[in-house]
């Protein structure tokens, strides 16, 4: 019987992890793919918002400026990429430029620190890649850029350190109210828990459904984006949005963690939570838009486009409760943005909700630090000498875009979340992250996988089940059917 | 009967257009073509065409699991997907040296499979 | 640090015949870098033949092609080194090197080949919507699965792309067992040769869909099919057409990059056309001593122009490494005018130049039955004919330094329509 079962590891369910991981709690973190980070969390704008959006009261009020502070000290413990390089809401006319002031008094209101509203000549100062027709801006230093996959992978890592326990590919298909304990089913496997957290992402009205009487309908909206070449990496010095209007908040831009640059959302009620992909009128949307913010962008230089689902809800605020009267069932629901900037207030949040039921102990040692995988390519001269001479893998360069090397794709492999994916390695150690997105690495990733997971090169997946990368040739092949060959 | 037949003896690729006639001095009439080697190609391409497989065998005990190989000269176009079934019984061990026969006579074509390249033997 | 009279970046095709070419003319100190675990490059996945008629005076399969150059490489007791990577080039040329075996390695070069070679396109460059499933593999990442490690990437194929390893692998693909059922190609006629096109696809019946693309990508974990649809004239699909086509696999040869994240480090100027570098009639980029050849030049239709321009460059190296700079004579600008892409190389200085000088060009559309027209300034230096020209086919044209001291200080090359 574990105390707590978390439902879903993406960041949310990850920070709630990590976060309960410093009590003396058992726990258990519930994911239905084979890798944590497979939902939002891998497709998403990658950005800690300063806070000046939310409507003052709301949850994701409170919570996104509070969030956003506490990830200086966050990112140190755990290695993870993140930088506060500010954000620009931009204006082009003087209508635009009222939205600002209201953006910036209801920034004061959530406690966004430092808001300043700026000329267009310092606009233009700090962003001479910008669209001259700039009227002014909104600055919001405290806007940062994070690696969000890097940080749940990391979060789940740290807390499997300090004693969680991860189960990959356990999807929740029932649950059932015991006397004082839940019991959590996929399909004939079940396991026990006195408390539930659903941090499921667009399935959590599923979740929620399987125990309470809905109350919640999660209809995703769907988000297109598209990645450019570090060559474009520069374009922008901070994050840029554009002053929303009555025709939408309008596409963003901004230099990822790793140097690319990258422009987007689309934004697209669908009907479907099953993701669709990109389409050819998101990518036109975004030509169309991102003009607006400089007139001369280099489409050319794009490297990849994707989507991501959010977990909208009709009240547009985070859900974040006990349902019931002392149900130990906690639903975090409804997670659309800012829920990465407001991760780390949300789990507080829950602590706070789980103490108030059962009165949590805090162990006498957790351990807050999680050491990154060692990028080989960052290092000085000396330092990659000696890593060399210690593991003779470091010097083994597999990735030739981003000058990843075997070492430390075997580190991301032999983790305590290793990867086990093709996919699940570009998101650890980053290989085919660059131009030709793997052409030459992937099939001596995939060696790689084989070798250090000792299964065979047709198990190797991209990323979920059911994406296999490669067949037995057809002498070999007992499937293989003779039709229309 | 007419056919029509691209003609690959030089990068120009003529639409050559071939007629068997049923009787008179010459078998085919011949049109399109825009010099000798396009009537050349077009009749052996009519009567007997004919290509170059270039496939790989499986081979054990070196760095790579397939070697390459092909016909040391043409055979039969018809005769490509049986070859290829006599090259997918074999296997091969390491080392290997180019030009190597890997099937004598295939098929009794007359010709040779022969290795396309070296392959060395893994060192232990 | 390591001292090398000249350091060659890339043990392929170019890499090789510049290596063996500067040898040849004297240079004992040599080095070649290669990445990957044999010599030979590219070639090595290649088993279909058509390599060497130009060089050779025969027909060879790319592994035979490439173990004639190792053989002679090796014959030569030219240093290489496998599986290192370079990590940087400066413009003084010191190099980093690293690898398993040697650790990191500081390099000093008096001259340096870039010989990188290119990568394909990716279906990210091309940004076709939809999902992002398995079974959507680069023409050469599935060409390598194939030829070399014995997989399959799966057996029902598309191919977008109508380029020489497009066709090359739908005939690969049919021989290995699978169906392929369609080339689809954006352009209205096929960027590869004509025999690849007989050879590759008619003898096997497979459609070549000129003017379409593929519009949709479908499948969530394993990819389920495409959604191909005729383009207009301004390359818009048509939506009337659109079909879709069930398949596991989607093979792109959507083109190749000319590899120059080095050269770009190195502060080498680029062409932006090319993708490569910009280079004088040695073959030497805008970094004295620094030398470019082969695809990652630009990118070559056949092999044989690759030995043959990387040899030039062996040559030139060579030359830089032993003789003093000479001085004087005109520096002549190559221009590419109507109907000519790109010409290489981008400028020609006369006193460098024996007797003649071989530019290589591409043209933009196919054409029959034109002139090639040269020109120095406005005065003609020489008139060809020309019977068919294609963007896929690279054309080479020999020109006489005196024609070329005769003129100005351009030199064009353009189309010029409608016979004499």
């Amino acid at each position: 019987m574990f105390d707590i079962a978390i439902i879903g590891a993406g960041i949310i369910g990850t920070m709630i992890s990590r976060e309960l991981s410093k009590y003396k709690l058992d726990i258990i973190l519930l994911e239905k793919d084979n890798d944590v980070a497979n939902g939002a969390t891998k497709a998403n704008s990658a950005i800690i918002h300063a806070g000046y959006d939310a409507l003052p009261n709301t949850i994701k009020a409170k919570t996104n400026a509070e969030g956003n502070a506490m990830f200086d000290q966050l990112c140190v413990d755990l290695s993870v990429p993140f930088s506060r390089i500010g954000s620009l809401v931009v204006a082009k006319c003087e209508e635009e430029k009222k939205v600002l002031t209201e953006l910036y008094e209801r920034g004061k209101k959530n406690g966004v620190p430092n808001l300043k509203i700026l000329e267009k000549e310092e606009v233009l100062q700090m962003e001479p890649s910008l669209t001259n027709k700039v009227a002014g801006a909104l600055f919001a230093p405290s806007a940062g850029i994070i690696g969000p996959w890097e940080l749940a992978i990391a979060l789940a890592e740290n807390a499997i350190e300090n004693g969680v326990e991860l189960k990959l590919n356990y999807e929740v298909k029932n649950i059932t109210k015991e006397k004082d304990y839940y019991k959590i089913y996929c399909d004939e496997d079940y396991l026990e828990a006195k408390y539930v957290i659903n941090c499921a992402g667009i399935y959590a009205d599923k979740i929620n459904n399987m125990i309470n009487s809905p109350y919640f309908e999660i209809m995703p909206d769907t988000g297109e984006y598209q990645l450019y070449d570090k060559s474009v990496g520069k374009l922008f010095n901070s994050i840029i949005f554009q002053c929303p209007t009555d025709k939408g908040k309008g596409v963003l831009a901004l230099s990822t963690v790793h140097g690319n640059f990258m422009i987007g959302p689309t934004s697209e009620r669908v009907k479907s939570k099953e993701n669709k992909g990109t389409t050819r009128r998101g990518k036109d949307f975004l030509k169309e838009n991102i003009r607006d913010l400089c007139e001369e962008f280099p489409y050319s230089k794009i490297i990849t486009a994707f989507t991501g689902l959010r977990a909208k809800v009709i009240s547009e605020d985070f859900i974040i409760e006990e349902t019931g009267n002392s149900s130990g069932f906690i639903n975090v629901a409804g997670i659309d943005s800012p829920g990465l900037s407001a991760s780390p207030a949300i789990a507080k949040m829950v602590v706070n909700i789980l103490n108030n039921i059962a009165s949590l102990e805090k162990k006498e040692k957790f351990n807050e630090k999680r050491k990154a995988i060692t990028q080989f390519i960052t290092l000085s001269d000396d330092e990659k000498s000696e890593l060399i001479k210690k593991d003779k893998r470091y010097g083994k360069i597999i990735c030739r875009c981003e000058n990843i090397t075997e070492g430390e794709i075997v580190d991301s492999i032999k983790r305590s979340v290793g990867a086990t994916t093709v996919d699940g390695v570009k998101r650890r150690a980053r290989p085919g992250s660059g131009r030709c997105q793997g052409g030459f690495c992937s099939p001596r990733v995939m060696e790689i996988l084989t070798r250090e997971l000792n299964v065979g090169m047709y198990e190797i997946l991209k990323s979920n089940k059911g994406s296999y990368n490669l067949i037995k040739r057809k002498v070999e092949n007992e499937n293989w059917s003779g039709e229309n060959v | 009967m007419r056919q029509t037949i691209t003609c690959i003896a030089c990068p120009l690729g003529c639409r050559v257009e071939v007629e068997e006639k049923s009787q008179g001095e010459k078998k085919y009439l011949i049109s399109g073509h825009k010099c000798i080697r396009g009537e050349k190609y077009a009749i052996e391409e009519i009567t007997n065409p004919t290509r170059v497989l270039t496939y790989t065998v499986k081979i054990r005990n070196a760095n790579l699991s397939r070697l390459p190989i092909k016909t040391d000269g043409v055979i039969a176009k018809g005769l490509l997907f049986s070859c290829i079934e006599e090259i997918d019984k074999i296997e091969l061990q390491a080392p290997i040296r180019i030009g190597d026969v890997i099937i004598e006579n295939v098929l009794n074509t007359g010709v040779d499979i022969v290795a396309s390249r070296s392959m060395n033997a893994i060192k232990i | 640090m390591y001292n090398y009279d000249i350091v060659v970046v890339g043990g392929g095709p170019a890499g090789l015949a510049a290596a063996i070419e500067a040898r040849k003319n004297g240079v004992r100190n040599i080095l070649v870098v290669e990445r990957d675990r044999e010599l030979g490059g590219i070639l090595n996945q290649c088993i279909h033949n058509g390599f060497g008629l130009h060089i050779f005076k025969e027909e060879l399969t790319g592994p035979e092609y490439a173990e004639r150059f190792i053989d002679e490489f090796h014959r030569l007791e030219i240093e290489y080194k496998l599986d290192t990577m370079v990590l940087n080039i400066t413009e003084d040329k010191t190099m980093k090197l690293v690898s398993s075996e040697y650790g990191l390695m500081h390099v000093k070069a008096k001259a340096i080949i870039l010989a990188m070679g290119c990568r394909e396109r990716t279906r990210g460059a091309i940004n076709i919507p939809g999902t992002r499933p398995a079974g959507i593999f680069s023409a050469g990442t599935a060409q390598r699965f194939v030829n070399m490690e014995g997989y399959m990437p799966g057996k029902k194929v598309v191919i977008l792309g109508s380029g020489d390893i497009g066709l090359i692998m739908a005939r690969t693909m049919v021989w290995e067992g699978a169906k392929v059922s369609a080339v689809v190609e954006l352009m209205p006629y096929s960027g590869g040769l004509t025999r690849n096109i007989v050879q590759c696809l008619e003898d096997f019946d497979i459609p070549l869909l000129l003017n379409h693309t593929i519009i949709n990508i479908k499948g969530d974990e394993r990819l389920e099919g495409v959604t191909v649809a005729e383009v207009d004239s301004s390359k818009k699909a048509i939506k009337s057409t659109e079909k879709f086509f069930e398949c596991d696999t989607l093979l792109l040869s959507v083109g190749l990059i000319p590899e120059n994240e080095l050269s770009i480090n190195a502060g080498i100027e680029l062409d932006r056309k090319t993708g490569g570098a910009v280079v004088n009639e040695s073959m030497e980029t805008s970094v004295a001593g620094i030398f470019a050849c082969g695809n990652v030049l630009h990118v070559h239709d056949l092999v044989d122009w690759v030995t043959e321009e990387s040899r030039k460059t062996g040559k030139s190296a060579a030359k830089y490494v032993y003789e003093q700079p000479s001085e004087g004579g005109r520096t002549i600008e190559t221009i590419a005018e109507e109907g000519i892409s790109y010409i290489v190389p981008h400028e020609i200085r006369t006193k460098k130049v024996e007797d003649k000088i071989d530019i290589y060009l591409r043209v933009d559309n196919i054409y029959e039955d034109v002139i090639l027209l040269i020109k120095t300034d406005s005065k003609i230096i020489k008139r060809i004919k020309k019977k068919h020209l294609a963007p896929g086919e690279m054309e080479s044209v020999s020109i006489s330094i005196e024609d070329i001291i005769s003129g100005g200080a351009k030199l064009t090359v353009e189309i010029e329509k409608g016979g004499q």
